[in-house]
């Protein structure tokens, strides 16, 4: 790919090196053309150091974890709990036994409501308490909690949005009160993008004595997280968005929770005694990892942890907020283009949606395809959002550490083939 | 260009000026979406007998679900069910086809101008797009007429 001028005018980027680090960037489809890869907050890439780790995993140390005691289930069982270690550090937990390993964000977040649905007082979720979410969510956020209000009886309720994208707190007290169990929001919107005020929405939760839970899916990835400065008592998010591979997921909960709180799954591992009629459970984080965890995944989550840390969140965050800021300038040149979002880079994540005229996103999407750029097209999970705006689906271009202007650069290129196809 | 298959000039024309598009008169109403795109129809069938004197429908979505509409539109109405069942049954064949089916001249004068989706069938993505109207129409059409025009349009 040429560079193009662009590229000399933007700070803060990290080098084109870290591109060499990710093998399937180097792939050509349709004929010879580059893959311009721009559907990170679907999924990241994977650099070679997490697929190495994966395979020296398998070839070298693949055991069951937690029960032999021959040389490889200690291997496999001193990696596995190293990949706890690192994910405490990563995101500041002051324990390692306050991160539990969960298949994705999905499975965390329908834990959280597992958890509060048959928890005693005063965690207990019943028909006169209230669950408070956003209309930005995306639906892994929205239905369990639908699913818990249906089962208990408790009311759901929600933050609207504002014309800008923004989360509407203007009535935060008449939103969250007294009969608030749970405040559970989206830290970083994956289809509009925002980043929401934390501060805000925490305050009024601990007035009211409600917990809060934070969606970190599209945050964890892309700028440093601290579980202690955000105040809350459930963060979930994915290996798989932050170079690390499918099936690994993390909740990370406050210890006394933890230790208060119900299991969800029952199984092997979660159990301290067992007999025919009742069980006693293993401490945090044990109780809630019933059965055989995803271990080679939690290996690569550790190994994509490492990378990320190695180069620096601070730094990951400084180029994408760069990026973001050439894509929001180039792509707001684009005749018919409606950003769905923010407008600006400021408090902006790396996923914009935007529409181009009466262009359906889909149709948008294939002419893109061809030109070899991946973007993502539809509600994103989040259709409560495209029901807000009046629209039916958007296009999504999504950034990540290895994102260059230049692709930027071919999205517009791409975008003005595709009114040329439909006009 | 590879594109050039799947976005036939006949499509275009169709999604630029749909055929028979708005809601009309009809014996059933059916709501169909594409889940994972968004598309959405809203379908009504009118039927005089087993003669089908109107589809109509109005809907949003990709230049391949509403394309689909107005050509089953132009196609299906003024027909009798059974000549209809087969449209839709070689639609479908054809649209399953992963593009290995080449319209032969039999299923051209059945499609007539759906044939021009041959090329949609390469897409796995977007075979839905293309189903979207006519699983609206025959589930419409199992309402309208009841159980036993499922059975025959099964």
């Amino acid at each position: 790919m040429t560079q193009l001028p662009g590229l000399l005018t933007v700070p803060n980027l990290l080098g084109e090196a870290i591109r060499k680090d990710f093998p399937i960037l180097d792939r050509q489809v349709h004929d010879g053309r580059k893959v311009v890869y721009l559907d990170n907050a679907a999924t990241s890439q994977k650099p070679r150091q997490v697929l190495d780790a994966l395979a020296e995993y398998y070839e070298r140390h693949n055991a069951n974890v937690h029960r032999g005691v021959h040389v490889l289930a200690e291997e496999a069982t001193a990696l596995y709990e190293g990949a706890r270690d690192k994910v405490a550090e990563f995101i500041n937990a002051p324990s390692r036994n306050e991160v539990i390993f969960t298949k994705n964000a999905s499975e965390s977040l329908n834990l959280v409501a597992n958890m509060l649905g048959w928890a005693d007082e005063p965690y207990r979720v019943d028909h006169e308490t209230e669950i408070v979410i956003t209309e930005m969510e995306h639906h892994s956020n929205i239905v369990p909690w639908q699913l818990l209000a249906q089962r208990t009886g408790a009311k759901l309720k929600w933050f609207g949005l504002t014309d800008d994208g923004r989360l509407d707190l203007s009535n935060i007290d008449e939103v969250i009160t007294e009969k608030t169990k749970i405040v559970s929001f989206v830290l970083v919107s994956n289809i509009l993008g925002t980043v929401n005020p934390v501060e805000a929405i925490v305050r009024r939760a601990q007035e009211v004595g409600a917990l809060v839970c934070i969606d970190a899916s599209q945050a964890a990835p892309h700028m440093p997280m601290d579980v202690q400065a955000l105040q809350a008592d459930f963060v979930a998010f994915t290996g798989h968005k932050m170079c690390g591979p499918t099936g690994i997921g993390v909740l990370w909960g406050r210890q006394e929770l933890l230790e208060d709180l119900p299991p969800f799954l029952g199984g092997g591992e979660m159990i301290e005694t067992v007999s025919m009629s009742s069980s006693t459970y293993a401490p945090a984080p044990h109780k809630f990892e019933a059965g055989t965890p995803p271990i080679a995944q939690a290996v690569g989550l550790g190994a994509a942890i490492d990378y990320l840390s190695a180069i620096g969140m601070d730094k990951i965050l400084a180029h994408e907020h760069a990026i973001t800021e050439y894509a929001v300038k180039r792509l707001t040149e684009v005749p018919d283009l409606r950003i769905i979002g923010p407008a600006t880079a400021e408090d902006r994540g790396a996923a914009i949606s935007f529409t181009l005229g009466d262009i359906h996103p889909h149709d948008v999407g294939q002419v893109l395809d061809e030109q070899g750029i991946a973007v993502r097209v539809g509600h994103h999970c989040a259709r409560p959002v495209c029901l807000r705006y009046g629209i039916p689906a958007t296009t999504r271009a999504s950034f990540y550490l290895y994102s260059t202007p230049a692709e930027i650069d071919a999205l517009v290129d791409g975008l003005e083939h595709v009114r040329n196809f439909f006009g | 260009m590879k594109l050039d298959s799947m976005y036939q000039e006949v499509i275009l024309d169709h999604y630029k000026n749909p055929h028979g598009r708005g809601l009309r008169d009809g014996d059933a109403e059916v709501h169909h979406v594409n889940p994972t795109c968004g598309d959405e129809i809203t379908l009504r069938v009118k039927y005089d007998g087993t003669t089908i004197s109107d589809v109509s429908y109005e809907g949003q979505g990709c230049s391949i679900s509403q394309a689909s509409a107005s050509v089953l539109n132009d196609l299906l109405v003024g027909k009798d069910l059974a000549a209809a069942r087969r449209i839709q049954e070689t639609f479908l064949e054809l649209m399953q086809s992963k593009g290995k089916v080449e319209p032969d001249d039999a299923m051209e004068e059945t499609l007539e101008d759906a044939v021009a989706f041959a090329g949609v069938s390469k897409y796995p993505a977007r075979v839905k797009c293309a189903l979207l109207s006519w699983m609206a129409w025959k589930d419409a059409t199992a309402q309208a007429l009841g159980p036993d025009a499922e059975r025959t349009t099964a």
